[in-house]
């Protein structure tokens, strides 16, 4: 029992993260109907801000949780402004011809940051520091162990930064989910999503209701990258490939174009493939085979409803 | 997905040719005249690269040292490197173009097996003598007569760790955590389990990962509930520290077990102080007084600001054997230097005395290093010779090695400086 619900906070830490990144993925596709394929470089490029940041800054040397507050609001600002400048110089252009040409700038969009980054910053793997120091004036029950955990029973432990990765993942999903519902962006943006061209007729600017979105999206990737190199602190330009894929798988499952499902999907994706880690052996499945399973399970999902978990079914006029 | 990794290879495999017109346009100097081109082939900027850049430090102070010493029969050598980002298919085509457009004698490399497997059988078919450096997996030189090497093979590291976790530290059981992309991680996989089995241990419970993976909690939290006396993990360094890292995270405090691919400058960046208790199989100790070895470590520093990992003193002997290869063979005639290669025989290097056997890999002792965070170096703990390969003090050792057990061991766990002595009575005798 401990080893189960061990595996289960391991893998919603992983889910949370996935759903951070397919929380990008789905608002693009939301509104422009567009994968974007970068989206997942975009996570790796936060990491690397982080990096940049905290060892500018000298919160490496000095961790606190002030200066992990500042590398990730500064790493989601810079990263903000990045997936903005490639909607505007990359996607924009292209927008007017097929989707199929936006795809495939969207593909080579994704190997030139891999690549650049392979070429600027070398492709081996860096270390990244330990930012966060759990605050002093937690009361004295509230301090870890020796290793940074809390005992929950027996076995099962929760790690400050699990908890961290936690409550900064609801927080933002709560912040994005106030932006749509509540803020006049956020009608534009569902507005723009409905249906573009009648949005345009309807005298909202929606050149920059996509650059917000792009915006949005790639901050909550940012913020991904920063905490994934707290819980792995190890990063390399082409980190971002596989986290993009699956966050990419889970956008899909929960319902592509779906808020909530989108955060569904990252869950569960995270949780079943850390559970195949642990459990597959006892049914004849080896734990490199917890990536397979992610797409499987994609599989038989789109088989039954292929609308995803939460989507709707629309019918697209042709 | 296949569309992607098309791309990718599309445009890898683009910019690289742009890479290769422009060498070849600047290094136009031919075997004809006082230079001998080698090929060396490595990982500088993949998920290895330390791996590739001590590789290429090693040959280039080789073949610094014996060029102004003369260099080999009154010709110099010239090292042509190409970096292959760590992966198979790269170390394929760089190979390749070493071979065919820069008209190299003979290659130097790789350090991971996989890589090196993948290159072989390029060699083999041009009848380009290749000598890899670190390559510990017998399939390596199995491609054919044209590769060989100058380092001891997995079925000898696999069981030296084993020998160790079941003599030493008297573990009863052990978890194996494997890489299962690397054929490297794979071999030192089953030679552990075959040779701790057979000294009366258990395996609980085999976990693997693959290359690149980040998060190692699944298989740790699942391995936590056996209570395993050793973890065992035959990765290369860049996983290796995070697996200790979160191995500790999880509250898990056995002595962590690995090989020569943990030998980098960079574990100790990346695991930092959850590297302790932690003891490698390795080729060589830095830290070992003999003079052939201090000299070799001094220039290294010397020269590159940094110590000399085993994968660098390798390289370098690797260069010093083809060296004398080419000098025995009187030229570098394709044949001739190759059954120069394989006839190496009791060649003093600095990872010990090199004698290649029929199958062409190097029979050597090893030896086990503890792990010092706190220091980031590997103190030396114990040197293991293989079967059948007496210990050059063999008067010496016999009081401490277990007659029982195949192997002699020099056992000093209580003193480092007493074990350090024997080695050096080692290595001084096998020079005789």
């Amino acid at each position: 029992m401990d080893t189960f619900v061990q595996q289960l906070i391991n893998g919603l830490t992983i889910g949370s993260i996935y759903a951070l990144i397919a929380l990008g993925y789905t608002m693009v596709y939301g509104i422009l109907r567009l994968i974007n394929f970068a989206h997942g470089d975009i996570y790796m490029v936060g990491a690397y801000t982080g990096l940049f940041i905290a060892t500018s800054l000298g919160f490496a040397a000095n961790p606190s949780m002030l200066g992990f507050a500042v590398t990730l609001l500064g790493s989601m600002a810079i990263a903000a402004a990045l997936g903005m400048a490639i909607e505007r110089f990359a996607y924009r252009p292209v927008r007017k011809f097929s989707k199929m040409t936006t795809l495939i700038t969207a593909i080579g969009m994704s190997l030139l940051i891999e690549y650049l980054f392979v070429f600027f910053f070398e492709g081996k793997p860096r270390p990244f520091p330990l930012l966060l120091k759990v605050p002093e004036w937690l009361p004295q029950f509230f301090q870890p162990d020796e290793f940074g955990n809390y005992i929950l029973f027996g076995n099962a432990k929760i790690s400050f930064i699990q908890i961290l990765i936690f409550v900064v993942s609801i927080l933002l999903m709560i912040a994005l989910q106030y932006i749509i519902f509540y803020t006049k962006m956020g009608k534009a943006m569902r507005a723009v999503s409905f249906n573009l061209t009648s949005a345009k007729l309807m005298g909202i600017n929606t050149d920059f209701v996509i650059a917000f979105t792009f915006a949005l999206g790639s901050a909550l990737a940012a913020a991904g990258g920063v905490l994934t190199a707290q819980y792995n602190p190890k990063i390399d330009p082409l980190m971002g490939i596989m986290y993009g894929l699956k966050a990419f798988v889970a956008a899909v499952l929960g319902g592509i174009g779906n808020i909530p499902g989108a955060v569904l999907g990252g869950l569960l994706i995270g949780a079943a493939e850390t559970l195949v880690v642990g459990y597959g052996g006892y049914i004849g499945i080896p734990s490199t085979y917890r990536d397979a399973v992610a797409f499987a399970i994609l599989i038989l999902v789109l088989l039954v409803r292929p609308a995803g978990l939460l989507g709707s079914n629309v019918q697209e006029k042709v | 997905m296949t569309r992607i990794f098309l791309t990718i290879l599309l445009v890898t495999s683009i910019l690289s040719s742009f890479a290769c017109v422009q060498k070849g346009g600047t290094g136009t100097t031919t075997n004809t005249g006082d230079t001998i081109k080698v090929g060396v082939y490595g990982d500088t900027s993949g998920a290895t690269s330390s791996f590739g850049q001590s590789t290429k430090n090693g040959i280039e102070l080789a073949f610094e040292e014996i060029n102004k010493a003369g260099g080999v029969n009154g010709k110099q050598l010239q090292m042509v490197f190409e970096d292959d980002q760590g992966t198979p298919e790269k170390a394929k085509t760089v190979i390749s173009k070493l071979i065919s457009q820069d008209k190299v004698v003979a290659v130097l490399g790789e350090v991971a097996s996989s890589n090196s497997l993948a290159a072989a059988p390029v060699a083999q078919e041009a009848k380009i003598p290749m000598i890899t450096p670190s390559s510990t997996n017998p399939k390596v030189t199995e491609v054919g007569d044209y590769i060989s090497r100058v380092c001891f093979i997995d079925p000898f590291q696999g069981s030296v760790m084993a020998k160790f976790a079941a003599n030493t530290l008297k573990a009863k059981t052990a978890a194996i955590l494997g890489d299962n992309s690397s054929d490297y991680s794979k071999g030192l996989t089953q030679f552990f389990e075959q040779e701790f089995t057979k000294l009366g241990g258990t395996i609980i419970t085999k976990q693997t990962y693959a290359q690149k993976d980040q998060d190692f909690k699944a298989q740790l939290t699942q391995m936590r509930d056996q209570k395993p006396d050793v973890i065992y993990v035959p990765g290369y360094y860049g996983e290796v520290g995070i697996i200790a890292k979160q191995a500790r995270e999880l509250g898990m405090n056995q002595p962590l077990l690995g090989g020569d691919g943990w030998d980098s400058p960079e574990l100790w960046k990346l695991g930092g102080a959850a590297l302790k208790p932690a003891y490698i199989s390795n080729h060589y100790s830095a830290d070992n007084p003999a003079p052939e070895i201090q000299n070799f470590v001094k220039a290294y520093q010397a020269k590159f600001n940094v110590a000399p990992d085993s994968l660098a003193a390798l390289a370098y002997d690797s260069a010093k054997v083809l060296a004398d290869a080419i000098k025995r063979a009187g030229g570098t005639d394709s044949v001739k230097l190759k059954d120069a290669i394989n006839a190496t025989k009791n060649f003093a290097g600095v990872t010990g005395t090199i004698t290649l056997d029929g199958s062409r890999n190097a029979v050597k002792s090893a030896v086990v290093l503890e792990l010092n965070p706190g220091a980031s170096k590997f103190d030396f703990k114990e040197t293991i010779y293989p079967e059948g390969m007496t210990p050059p003090t063999a008067v010496a050792t016999t009081a401490n090695s277990n007659s029982t057990v195949n192997s002699n061991t020099t056992a000093n766990t209580n003193s480092t400086n007493t074990a350090t002595a024997n080695s050096t009575a080692n290595t001084n005798a096998a020079k005789k």
